[in-house]
């Protein structure tokens, strides 16, 4: 086994140099305020996707309920937010003022339990990270440990999503109900509303993105990521082999619920409000997609599918109002069936090799094949 | 995309036409001067809204897609025929109206995201649009934040007044408490059951009836239920319906739930015929799904009815079914949807500007007598003051008006001793 000793292989590097060039430089030039807030809330999505690629692409482990923890990270965020927003200056004109809006309406007259360790930016930020963390460990836990994979898996984590909605619809004093949490206002005092507000959080958005970029490229690389891979293809080989199959399972599987709860979070910040229409099956099925339009077997090809697709969603709507569901369902199903390993796919095999030729005419040294194993073609 | 609107008319005849009859009405209460020259654009204008010196631009913003398609709809159309009518009567400040159509999409983010972009893109002068709690929510702090003007159409629960919204519906009390007054009148009503769909505003509506039963009218509530959105399972109520014996049934339940709701409570041989039952969520939009067999002899609180006898509304139903065929329904909240482009209008022309600051102020006292309710004007609190009716439904779908509030009833949005 070859492992490779350079962090990106030369394809990996311009895809990294590519993205980061669309998104630090190219983007902020050229889109106004408001596009590139719609950028940052695509981006949103590209962890999950980022996410998906190590648990799905890798690990083969179909996660359709992806929106729960991008649901549970997003939340803590707004937690957080709504009780700085709920000052008891601010609603004053409540029967119990000082707390959020939505508990009042619901006839709840002190902050509950839970709520309060919300106070704390640095306990939001734990949470986002340690909740879904956490949950996602019972969850892996309880189902790899006795082998429960594949379809009943998927199943499984819809059925997660599907309660976690019916539970923050239900609990609405709590949670805000099908309304959600709006009406975001301050970071610690800083107004994350006006413009140059917005442009500050895209930054530090993308900042986020490349360091779970690397994260993610730094597993790939290691032992780990060649473990995910081969745990795919021949599951019951590793496990024959002495590997723990079940637990670098429950590891990609945080790992990615990780990576979803950020992405929930950059959410809540740039958007300024968090419900449960993201928690949901639909839009963890939709983040699935994203993955797939993207290529799940490539960590800027799932981001790039997220941020397409997003684009896709927004101008085909603002185009066609009353049509533009039709016009990407067509789009989902053109890219599925033509280009099974998404727009990654048709880059590797139709551009990839052209610049490679050029390259490799300049010079004669190819050292830029040895990425095959993990970029290959799926086994499905 | 804007002349989407237009797909109800046959032929270039018909519409022109069409114009010609819907401006009819309206010609009566256009101020003098609407057809004098209109002023310069620098004079009416100066926060740099869509308005050339032929044209002002504004956003309907609804579900067109998604579960709540099939309410929003009726709003849709509400909204594009008073553009129409506004625009065959000359405009505004002589200017045509022009439409961007936004889909929501059943989504509130999508909602305040298409918001932020008619606003901030296209700086629509006003944007028509919202209709559940939730979407309104997700894009009030984006109107106020940009500071833009919103028409939101639809009955809601209240506790929310914003210099940037204009609620044309009713809030809570208005469309409650008169109702409550009449049925326990009339009917000597003094226990009551309820039955809401689980959220902000059932709730909040249920919590007003409450107080108002215990404490003005002195009955009792015997029972207070609520379903998950989009359920379909009422045995379990209709047996403790029947087992604690109500004089009211009040009933807050929305959407397709509602459907299955009063099919079973005929199937458990509840008469609504027998059994007083008042709903604040049912209109003719509704019925048309429940049908009208399973509904007939219930009680419906709302401002307005299809069936209301006066000219103002003659005109615009038999409009509306022209320009959207016959077989349309027209509900309590298409019909405030329908007032939005018109108060917008007369504010305008009131304000003699289109800024979003000089429409805010100059909204209060606003009048538009042309409304199909009636009349309508609008309170300091950006409300509307308007009649509660109440109606009994009838098989063909249509309810007939039993009662009327004697005078207008004034907004409350923020009603003490409700809380």
């Amino acid at each position: 086994m070859i492992i490779n000793s350079r962090f990106f292989n030369r394809s990996e590097l311009m895809g990294f140099i590519a993205l980061a060039a669309v998104l630090f430089v190219i983007l902020p030039l050229t889109l106004d305020v408001f596009r590139l807030n719609l950028v940052a809330k695509y981006l949103t999505y590209a962890f999950v996707a980022l996410g998906l690629v190590l648990c799905w692409g890798y690990g083969g482990i179909l996660s359709l309920g992806q929106g729960v923890f991008f649901g549970l990270g997003g939340y803590c965020m707004a937690m957080f937010l709504k009780l700085e927003a709920s000052s008891v200056e601010n609603t004053k004109i409540q029967s119990t003022p000082g707390i959020p809006d939505f508990m009042d309406w619901n006839q709840i007259t002190s902050l509950p339990l839970f709520w309060q360790p919300f106070h704390s930016l640095t306990f939001t930020i734990l949470a986002i990270i340690l909740v879904p963390g956490l949950f996602a460990l019972i969850i892996g836990t309880a189902m790899f440990k006795r082998r429960v994979g594949g379809t009943y898996f998927a199943i499984i984590t819809q059925a997660v999503a599907a309660i976690l909605t019916i539970l923050i619809v239900g609990q609405q004093g709590y949670t805000g109900g099908i309304n959600g949490m709006t009406d975001l206002r301050t970071l610690k005092g800083w107004d994350i509303r006006p413009d140059h507000a917005k442009i500050i959080l895209y930054f530090v958005e993308v900042v986020l993105l490349f360091a779970c970029i690397g994260i993610a490229q730094f597993i790939r690389l290691t032992k780990l990521g060649r473990i995910l891979v081969a745990m795919r293809e021949q599951e019951d080989r590793v496990r024959f082999s002495g590997y723990s199959v079940a637990n670098f399972k429950i590891f990609a599987f945080c790992m990615a619920a990780v990576f979803a709860a950020i992405g929930g979070a950059m959410f809540a910040l740039n958007v300024g409000f968090m419900s449960p229409s993201f928690v949901g099956i639909v839009p963890s099925i939709e983040m699935v997609i994203y993955t797939a339009v993207g290529g799940r077997m490539s960590i800027f090809g799932a981001i790039w599918g997220a941020i397409l697709v997003n684009f896709a969603k927004t101008s085909l709507s603002e185009s066609f109002p009353q049509l533009w569901l039709f016009g990407l369902g067509a789009l989902f199903i053109a890219v599925v069936l033509a280009f099974p390993n998404g727009l990654s796919g048709l880059w590797a095999d139709y551009v990839q090799p052209r610049i490679d030729r050029l390259f490799a005419s300049r010079k004669a040294k190819p050292g830029w094949n040895d990425n095959s194993v993990a970029d290959g073609a799926p086994a499905e | 995309m804007s002349d989407e609107g237009n797909k109800g008319l046959l032929s270039p005849f018909r519409r022109k036409l069409l114009m010609g009859m819907a401006a009819v009405p309206a010609m009566t209460m256009l101020p003098r001067g609407a057809f004098a020259q209109a002023p310069a654009t620098s004079a009416v204008n100066t926060t740099g809204l869509a308005v050339t010196d032929t044209e002002v631009t504004v956003g309907i913003l609804h579900s067109a897609t998604g579960t709540m398609a099939i309410s929003e709809t009726g709003s849709i159309q509400a909204e594009k025929l008073a553009i129409e009518q506004i625009n065959a009567a000359g405009g505004v400040l002589g200017r045509k109206i022009k439409f961007i159509q936004e889909d929501g999409a059943s989504d509130w983010p999508t909602f305040a995201e298409k918001a932020k972009k008619l606003l901030v893109n296209d700086k629509v002068a006003a944007i028509m649009g919202c209709w559940t709690s939730a979407s309104r929510k997700a894009v009030l702090p984006v109107v106020e934040q940009y500071n833009g003007m919103l028409y939101y159409p639809t009955f809601y629960e209240g506790l929310e007044q914003s210099k940037n919204v204009i609620y044309t519906g009713q809030e809570a009390t208005q469309q409650i408490l008169a109702g409550l007054n009449w049925i326990a009148k009339e009917k000597g009503a003094k226990s009551f059951f309820f039955i809401g769909s689980d959220y902000i505003w059932p709730r909040t509506s249920n919590k007003i009836a409450r107080k108002h039963v215990e404490n003005v009218l002195k009955g009792k509530v015997v029972g207070e239920e609520y379903y998950a959105l989009g359920s379909t399972q009422f045995n379990s109520v209709i047996n403790k319906i029947k087992l604690t014996k109500p004089d009211v049934i009040f009933t807050d339940v929305v959407g397709g739930s509602n459907v299955a709701f009063y099919k079973q409570l005929k199937a458990a041989g509840i008469d609504l015929s027998k059994q007083a039952l008042l709903t604040i969520s049912v209109t003719e939009d509704e019925i048309d799904g429940i049908g009208g067999e399973n509904i007939a002899g219930a009680y419906a609180c709302m401002k307005y009815f299809q069936s209301l006898d006066n000219a103002n509304n003659k005109a615009f139903a038999s409009a509306f079914k022209k320009m959207w065929g016959e077989k349309t329904v027209i509900g309590d909240v298409t019909q405030a949807a329908y007032l939005g482009p018109w108060l917008w209008k007369l504010t305008v022309e009131k304000a003699g500007s289109f800024d979003v600051d000089k429409i805010a102020t100059a909204s209060t006292g606003v009048e538009f007598k042309g409304a199909p309710e009636g009349y309508v004007r609008i309170h300091e609190n950006h409300h509307l003051w308007s009649k509660t009716r109440v109606g009994r439904a009838k098989l063909d779908g249509q309810f007939e008006l039993i009662y009327e509030t004697a005078d207008l009833v004034e907004p409350d949005p923020f009603p003490k001793g409700y809380q």
